[in-house]
This record gives structure tokens, sequence and C-alpha cells, in this order.
């Protein structure tokens, strides 16, 4: 890319150096991409097949049984539904909380905005811990309700960060002409700012989107009841904190179409299916923020 | 409503109460769609480090700071002079170390890898394939970490079976932990952390490349004369940024991953604070560490950047 210039000559060594280059990317890849691959495979093969290691490169034995237990493991659409509910309305949150004030910050005219501004990024580098936001979630009666995880967590210093950089870039002579003909800030920021900062507000979005959607922990110490449980905490308990013996004592014989290894490989890529679906377009936005963020840093 | 106040502020100078005044007048929307955001601070970011008070405290939940005995740094000396001090602080710092030394530098040598690619095809799938494991759950990835290595139907395990080799029980022995640990994270964030070296990367001035080759220098020298001291300010704004976070280590995930035989060598402060916290409800106590944790961190940061700033010129404030 960048030494592709007229003056380079390609000896032989460099020719050699290219070749390996080609290797140890491909070696990459596939290292990085096998444990997804071997998921995949081992959960829509036999679990004989499966458990005697003789599923390693292709699935053997065919079968959709795996899915069929996965999807009727008891709570899961429940979970499944809840995680789309905190996503979808979490990240309208979010983008509410964030671009508002992001739009407020980035204006130099705003008074004490260095102060403001050190108020939001001081809790970066120091937050008071687990016990004290888990007390005032108690404090605000926040315990066990939906409320807790969409409004709790509204907020992330590093994409209000962003957010105000992408705003700041925003030439102001727009402001000025739409301040001449009488509009107020409310509106330029509606109808000038937002739709100018479309593929910046789709970049927080999706970073909010993606921790949305994995997040756990918080979900599991704040919310009680299953009805209201997000897939990930569902998921911890069955697929990490299963007891150990019990796959070891089922008992797969040939005609086993499941087991619960299987089951667990395939509640995994049903967990999945959404985030990979959605990569393409996570990837494009997430290096475009990434980046941003990077020239700020 | 004239245009601009800027200037009239600038050359009139008025006391800065009316300068308040006069903002809040043109600008009370503005300061409106501040609102929001700050309340959120407030109450998410601020009202708990007054929590931090439960610190001092024998904390009683039902009795609140009123029916609370004032106990002053008594459960710091619980901590500090308690077994699990010496095991949690090392812990952290031997993972946090594993994290320095191995997930810290894998991403910047992946980018070096990914731009000197000159195939385009594998240059960009190595960098969709190391990307992607970022986007998938701490739950998940734990999950699929537990799976692989378990003893009797994880694939690793039956990988040895087939050369012969007993099945190894990973996740009940304390010294695979840091190893599996610190194997997880640079698999799920080392292309994920890559991005901004590759950004910074594509960011060199071509003619440098060229005038060294000019002077006879070969691929390796121009790295080393180039391309490295190219990201050298993007590798230190990016060290300071994670040495604050290596200190809270990923306290998510190896609570998902440890087991009581492993503390030996998995349980960290952050975990330590959730179990006495959380599990045992001493609340006072977890605060207590988790307050010494964060001050820990902070330190890190402000130091980190201190040293930058005497090494290089770049800082991040």
């Amino acid at each position: 890319m960048k030494n592709d210039g007229q003056h380079l000559i390609q000896g032989r060594g460099e020719r050699i150096f290219n070749i390996a280059m080609v290797f140890i990317g491909l070696a990459i890849s596939a290292v990085v991409l096998y444990p997804l691959y071997y998921t995949v495979i081992a959960s829509i093969s036999k679990p004989l097949y499966v458990e005697n290691g003789s599923v390693l490169f292709v699935p053997k034995g065919v079968t959709l049984e795996s899915y069929r237990q996965a999807a009727s493991k008891p709570g899961i659409w429940v979970a499944y539904a809840n995680t789309i509910f905190y996503t979808v309305v979490g990240v309208l949150v979010n983008m509410f909380f964030t671009a508002t004030m992001a739009y407020s910050l980035s204006k130099p005219r705003l008074r004490f905005r260095k102060f403001l501004t050190l108020f939001a990024v001081f809790t970066m580098w120091f937050s008071a811990g687990l016990i004290p936001l888990y007390m005032t979630f108690r404090d605000f009666g926040l315990l066990n309700t939906r409320t807790a995880i969409i409004f709790g967590f509204a907020m992330n210093t590093y994409n209000l960060i962003i957010l105000k950089s992408f705003f700041e870039q925003v030439p102001e002579s727009l402001e000025e002409a739409a301040f001449m003909d009488g509009a107020s800030n409310l509106r330029i920021f509606a109808t000038i700012y937002l739709p100018l900062s479309k593929p910046a507000l789709a970049t927080v979005g999706m970073f909010y989107a993606v921790n949305r959607w994995n997040s756990y922990f918080w979900a599991m110490n704040l919310i009680r009841d299953d009805d209201k449980m997000p897939l990930q905490v569902l998921l911890k308990k069955l697929i990490v904190d299963r007891v150990a013996n019990e796959t070891e004592a089922a008992i797969i014989t040939h005609e086993s179409m499941s087991s619960p290894t299987t089951v667990i490989y395939a509640i995994i890529v049903l967990a999945i299916i959404p985030m990979m679906v959605a990569y393409p377009f996570v990837q494009k936005y997430f290096k475009t923020g990434l980046t941003i963020g990077a020239v700020k840093g | 409503m004239a245009g601009q106040p800027k200037t009239m502020v600038r050359t009139l100078k008025p006391s800065l109460a009316y300068r308040i005044r006069k903002s809040l007048a043109r600008d009370w929307d503005l300061y409106l769609l501040l609102l929001p955001g700050v309340v959120w601070f407030l109450m998410f970011a601020y009202k708990p480090m007054a929590g931090l008070r439960m610190a001092f405290y024998d904390y009683n939940i039902f009795r609140g700071f009123e029916g609370s005995t004032f106990v002053g740094l008594a459960n710091f000396k619980e901590f500090i002079s308690g077994p699990d001090f010496v095991r949690t602080v090392k812990n952290t710092f031997m993972i946090a170390l594993w994290q320095i030394l191995i997930c810290f530098p894998a991403p910047i040598i992946l980018a070096i890898a990914v731009t000197e690619m000159k195939n385009k095809f594998v240059s960009k799938l190595t960098q969709t394939a190391t990307f992607l494991p970022h986007f998938i759950s701490v739950v998940v990835v734990c999950g699929l970490v537990v799976n692989f290595l378990s003893p009797g139907t994880g694939i690793v395990n039956l990988v040895l079976k087939k050369f012969g080799h007993e099945p190894i029980y990973f996740m009940v022995m304390p010294e695979y932990f840091r190893g599996v640990y610190t194997a997880m994270t640079l698999w799920q964030d080392a292309g994920f952390n890559a991005i901004v070296y590759i950004a910074a990367l594509v960011g060199i001035d071509p003619q440098l490349y060229e005038a060294a080759i000019v002077d006879g220098a070969g691929k390796w020298k121009r790295i080393v004369h180039v391309t490295i001291p190219g990201i050298l300010p993007t590798v230190v704004t990016m060290f300071i940024l994670n040495i604050g976070k290596m200190v809270k280590v990923g306290y998510e995930a190896i609570l998902l991953l440890y087991k009581p035989t492993t503390y030996a060598t998995a349980d960290v402060i952050a975990t330590y604070a959730y179990r006495v916290g959380i599990g045992n409800r001493d609340y006072g106590l977890a605060t207590a560490v988790g307050l010494f944790e964060a001050v820990i961190a902070l330190i890190m940061v402000v130091g980190a950047n201190k040293l930058s700033k005497r090494i290089t010129e770049s800082t991040i404030w």
C-alpha cells in the first residue's frame, strides 16, 4: 500500500517476505476462526462423533436435533425477547442522553465547558465501584426493574467524547446562518446537526447496541425475576455454570441425536447469530468510530 | 438575538454574572440539552461516590448510615492484614503483567503484519477474522472456554486423548488459569485493539519509506526505523488508556471462569470485593476493597501519564 512507489524494486527477499505474509495471514485467520467453526460443526453433528473426537474439521452424522433441544430450553425465548427489548429501548435512551449532552459540550461558548467536560471525563478514571453502585440502585428503588438496566446505563463517557468531537467538526458557519434566521439551539440541533451527523450517530449507536446485547453483569445482580432476565444471564446458567458431571454422566449411544454438550454448542450458535448477521455493518462503523476516538485521544 | 455576542463580550469585558446571564438568555436551550446528561452523571456516577462513605462504616443495609457504626479505617485494616490481601493484590498484578507482556504488544504486531500484507484479500481476511471475536459476549466466550477445556467432552482434551495424553482438568487447576485467561483475552481483543494502530500506520508518510529504500534500508530496517517510530505516539496513548483498566482486570470474565480451587491464581481484588459484598453482604469491607482498587487505578493512570510526558511529549490531557 504505502511502499508501492515506483522506486521500489522487488528483490527476491522481498518476494519471499510477501509470500510468507500470505501464509501468516491465512494461519492467523484459521486459528482465530476455528473455535467458532468447531462450535457450528459440533452443534450439527451426532454427539457420539463429537464426544469421541472424530468431529474436527467436518460435521459427522448431521442432525438438527440439538437445535430443537436448544430452542425448547425453558425461558430461552423470553430471555431473547428481553435482550431485544433492552437493546432497542436501551440504545434509544443511550442516544438521547449522549447526543444532547455531547452537543451542548461541543459548543465553545458554553459557560463552564471545561469544568463540565472534566465532570464527565473524571468518571472514566475514577468510579465508586461495585457496591456503591449497587446501593445506589437500591436507594432509588430500582432493584429488579427494567428501568435500572435501561436508565442506569444510559451513558458511556467514551461515547460521549466521541460524539462531542464529531459535533465539533461541523463547520460553525452552518449554525451562524441558522441563528440569523432566528432558529433556536434546539432547532439547530434537531434539524441541522443530527441529520449531518448520521454516520457518527450510527457509529455510537452501534457501540451501544453491541454493549447492550452482550452485557450480563449488572442484569445478573439487579434482576431477580426470570421474565425480566436478558439472554446473557440465562446463557451463563446454561453454558457456563452447567454441572460438569451432567455432561459426563450422559450416556451417548449410536442412536443419540443430541447430548448436553452438543445442545450447549447449539445454544451458543443461536446466541451469536444476530451478532454475526450484523457483523459486516458493525465492523464498518466500529472502524470509523475507533479511528476518530484515537485521533481525539 | 444579535448574531455574535462573542465579540461584544470580548470588547466590553462586563462582569461574570452579567456574562452568565447574557449567555443564559441567548443559549438557555443549550443548557437545557445539558440537563439529562448532567442529571445522569449525578445519579449514577457521583451519587455512588457519596456511597464510598460505607468504606468507613460497619455498614448495615437496613439501618443506613445513622444506624451503622463508624469504624474509621478498620475495614481497610481488615483487608490489608487479612489472608486475602497478598493473594488478590499479587494475582491482580500478575494477570495485569501477563496482559501487558502479551496482550498489549500483540495488536501492534498484528497491525504491522496486516499492513505489510501486499495481498489485499489476505490482509482484509485477517482483519475481519481477528476483529470478529470482540463482538461475542463475555458469557459466550467463557462458555466456549469452559466447554472446550472440559475434561470429558472438550475438544482440547479430545485431541490430547488422541495423542495418548491423559485429560487435563484445566479449569480446576490453578497453574493453568493465567494462561487460559490470557489466551482468551488475546483471542477476543487483539484484532479489535489493532484497529487503532492500523489507522496510525496508514497515516505514516509514504515518502519516509521511499527515502529509507533509497538509503538502502531493507524490510526489517524500514519497520524498525520508520514504522515503529511512526506509531509510537499511538502506542504511548493506548498504553496510558489501558493501564488503569489493567488494574481493574476483566473481573466479569474471571467471575465466570474461576472456582474455589483456582482462587490461588485467579482471585483478583475486584472478584474478592464482589464475593465479600454481594456474597457475604459485608458492604463496608467490600466498599473499602473497591475504593482501594479504584485509588490504585487512578494512581496508575496519573503515573503513566506523567511518565509519558517525560519520555515523549504526548499526554492524554
